[in-house]
């Protein structure tokens, strides 16, 4: 469809300060294009806050992230207006606490997504008031996109049901679908495992390497769940304090000495490396 | 032992009965056992056993009454078919007024053992409305209650169980409230029409209904500020006054005609809306309830104030007329044709009231149309999901400035255009008729038809303005009873007469290629 080209992230000395407590502290990391680059990090390490920054949420006061879609286009997301980083950059976030707008149904938040694709569609009131055959067309284009979706994560079936009134793990599932249809050139996932159980985490899995591979989105993801960070994960980005640990391919960071202080507060030894990888 | 006895006792239907009588024997007494008389050496005091006993009486076989009915709805499964009935249409009627009826699908769904089962989990079935949601209009979104908080032990106060728990399917839900949503606005509008002609229709009555209308076109802009796009702005007479006032001040300084007039009071309303967009943008749930309610007193202030312009409190008299298309309602006039003699019909005031109460309904009809397409439109999708969660729209790309100021000057232009309406209804107008109160009654109107819903504007509407003014022999008690009736319906439908909520758009059956393939993920 329009807008399939990847993103490169770079973040570049970012910092976000909160009162005394210094959330991101000179945060230096690359997030590939094309790739699904992992955050990870104990409880409080400025996972969430890095998304809040990169999205606009956050306004940090220190540092630059540069947004590079396909070859040409930079986007510098620390100058940029949130609503205008997802609708012109392209970088599009799902929620740690399921977001949707629950009493629509699902079809019709994935169609809200589309809110762009709509306003391209030209901002005459009258034509869309009757309804002039581009606004037609836009509709049914991002209805048609819409349908696509629920098909992909599975809830075709519940495509009029109220969002807020499915199980939870359809609501992860819808509000994946959901920023898909904002097409993102870097999708943001918080924790997108949370709450799941091994079978529907095992899916999810499948869905964002699907999702990776025919639409070539980037992804930036925040996950506890190790068995979705080392089984899919291109790059893995360990936050401590604010701080980068350490910064590579799963085999790497799964060993690293920094990384296992971090989760375990301690010096390890070999045996406890072993019992890092399973959350 | 005593004590555990009694409290045993008050747990059977007829215990609590009794103490439901003893308690109002305590209220009443004070209340309206004793009076105070004017007797011969100065005050006196009477006592009236009769009222006393009344009361109580009226307490205890109305609490025997209602535990009988619950035990047995309880006790008994299947219930017996009235009961059942009775349950089955709280549980799926989506309306107070219309017809009830048991529908079909409603009738396979067993509504009354879900005392029993509502601790169980409810996902997957349409969620289950909690009384907190009604009075939500804005701020941030909480997550709903669990429905067990509403299971409570049998003897309980009746009050805490009036709400049965709903699971009734969505697609009953749907489907039934589709049907009657859509008969009972289209019945609504016929007898709109049609009322002038009926038998009954006197000039009071036209009067009142014009009255009902006025609102209905209030509550239709106020629905899209606060059903659609969850601001709650306790500022909108603010709006309405402005119209009114611009209509006012264009008929008479400068002598616009009334059809010229009224769209521009919409407009003037709307850049009033735009101006209070502006500062309150950042604003969400309370502190927007809080800074709109100080703008509805500003504009009402100025209004008092300004006397060069706005007349103060003697307001502005002498308000053009609605004209037929130019033809005015008037007595015969040397060198002037009136409707009267251009139809060749003998003049009586009785056309006015009959012209102005058309007018009114048709503004209003194209106001409820406008929201009804408003509603299928990418901008008023848009107006719930900020409504739905704000931040969530903003990450998906929605610009909250624009969708904000969208909702805040539409609502303000359908009020303008009410207040045109209003203006030139009345003759005359003055910053009395727009008190807080109004707004409060807009708002009442929005949340007690069920936010978001044109029928149920409709109905509140009728009965918080008709009402009143058809029950004016009750004089000081009419506010009583309206104030009991409101505290009664939100009991009886806490997500206000009509809350059922359709998606905008369906995907059809038939246009959805792979069904099946949905078990994949």
């Amino acid at each position: 469809m329009s807008r399939m080209v990847s993103a490169s992230l770079h973040v570049e000395h970012l910092s976000m300060r909160f009162g005394g407590l210094l959330a991101l502290n000179d945060l230096t990391f690359r997030a590939q294009a094309g790739q699904i680059t992992a955050i990870i990090g104990p409880n409080g390490a400025g996972k969430t806050t890095l998304f809040n920054c990169l999205t606009g949420f956050y306004r940090a006061p220190v540092g630059r992230m540069r947004l590079t879609v396909g070859a040409r286009d930079h986007y510098f997301l620390e100058r940029m207006d949130a609503h205008r980083i997802a609708r012109d950059a392209g970088v599009v976030r799902t929620f740690q606490n399921v977001r949707l707008f629950s009493t629509m149904s699902a079809l019709e938040n994935l169609v809200v997504a589309q809110h762009r694709d709509f306003s391209a569609a030209g901002r005459n009131p009258l034509a869309v008031l009757f309804g002039a055959p581009r606004h037609r067309r836009a509709l049914k284009n991002a209805l048609n996109w819409g349908r696509y979706w629920l098909n992909r994560v599975g809830l075709i079936e519940v495509a009029d049901a109220a969002a807020g009134a499915l199980p939870y793990g359809s609501q992860r599932r819808l509000e994946i679908a959901r920023a898909m249809c904002a097409r993102p050139t870097l999708l943001c996932l918080d924790e997108p495992a949370a709450g799941l159980n091994p079978r529907e985490s095992h899916q999810l899995n499948e869905l964002l390497l699907d999702i990776r591979q025919d639409h070539g989105v980037s992804m930036l993801l925040i996950e506890h769940d190790m068995s979705v960070v080392m089984q899919i994960s291109d790059h893995i980005v360990v936050l401590d304090h604010g701080i980068c640990i350490a910064d590579g391919q799963p085999r790497y960071v799964r060993t690293d000495p920094a990384v296992i202080r971090a989760y375990l507060g301690e010096t390890p030894s070999p045996e406890t490396i072993k019992k890092v990888t399973p959350r | 032992m005593e004590l555990e006895r009694a409290r045993d006792f008050v747990k059977t239907p007829l215990g609590d009965a009794v103490l439901a009588g003893a308690i109002a024997a305590v209220l009443a007494l004070p209340l309206l056992g004793f009076r105070l008389t004017d007797a011969a050496q100065g005050a006196g005091i009477e006592f009236r056993p009769g009222y006393l006993l009344a009361t109580v009486a009226i307490v205890f076989l109305g609490r025997l009454a209602l535990n009988y009915i619950r035990t047995l709805s309880l006790a008994s499964r299947p219930p017996p078919a009235l009961l059942r009935a009775f349950a089955l249409r709280r549980a799926t009627s989506p309306q107070g007024g219309g017809k009830e009826e048991l529908s079909p699908s409603g009738a396979t769904e067993p509504s009354l053992d879900v005392e029993a089962q509502s601790h169980l989990p409810q996902r997957g079935e349409v969620e289950a409305p909690t009384r907190s949601e009604a009075l939500r209009v804005g701020g941030p979104p909480r997550a709903a209650l669990p429905s067990a908080e509403i299971e409570t032990p049998s003897n309980l106060p009746l009050v805490g169980r009036s709400i049965p728990p709903k699971r009734f399917s969505a697609k009953a839900d749907r489907v039934g409230g589709a049907l009657l949503d859509t008969a009972g606005l289209w019945a609504l509008i016929a007898f709109a029409v049609a009322l002038p002609l009926l038998p009954f229709a006197e000039r009071n009555v036209i009067d009142t209904a014009t009255l009902i209308l006025l609102y209905v076109l209030l509550a239709t802009g106020l629905n899209i500020t606060v059903g659609l796009a969850g601001l709650l702005d306790l500022g909108y007479v603010a709006f309405y006054a402005v119209g009114a006032y611009s209509y006012a001040l264009l008929t008479t300084a400068l002598g616009f005609s009334f059809w010229e007039a009224m769209p521009l009071a919409g407009v003037f309303a709307a850049a009033f809306g735009l101006m209070l967009g502006f500062p309150v943008l950042r604003l969400r749930g309370d502190y927007l309830a809080i800074v709109t309610l100080g703008f509805g007193q500003i504009v009402r202030v100025v209004l008092i104030n300004w006397t060069e312009v706005t007349g103060g409190p003697n307001g502005i008299s002498g308000i053009a007329r609605p004209s037929f298309f130019g033809l005015p309602f008037q007595p015969t006039i040397e060198g002037q044709t009136s409707f009267a003699d251009y139809f060749g019909v003998p003049f009586s005031p009785l056309q006015r009231i009959y012209f102005l109460y058309y007018l009114i309904l048709a503004v209003a009809l194209l106001a409820m149309l406008f929201v009804w397409r408003l509603k299928r439109l990418p901008l008023g999708r848009a107006f719930e999901a900020l409504r739905e969660d704000e931040t969530a729209s903003i990450a998906l790309g929605l610009n909250p400035t624009i969708i904000k100021l969208s909702a805040f000057a539409l609502g303000a232009g359908i009020a303008g255009i009410a207040g045109a309406l209003f203006a030139t209804r009345q003759g005359f107008i003055s910053p009395e008729s727009f008190t807080f109160v109004e707004t409060a009654i807009i708002l009442s109107i929005v949340v007690l038809g069920g936010m978001g819903s044109q029928l149920g504007i409709v109905l509140a509407a009728i009965l918080l303005v008709g009402l009143p003014e058809w029950f004016r022999e009750l004089a000081d008690y009419r506010m009583v009873a309206f104030g009991a009736a409101m505290v009664l319906i939100m009991l009886w439908r806490p997500h206000g007469l009509t809350r059922v909520r359709r998606p905008t758009l369906m995907l059809k059956q038939s246009a959805a290629p792979r069904a099946g393939a949905g078990a994949r993920a």
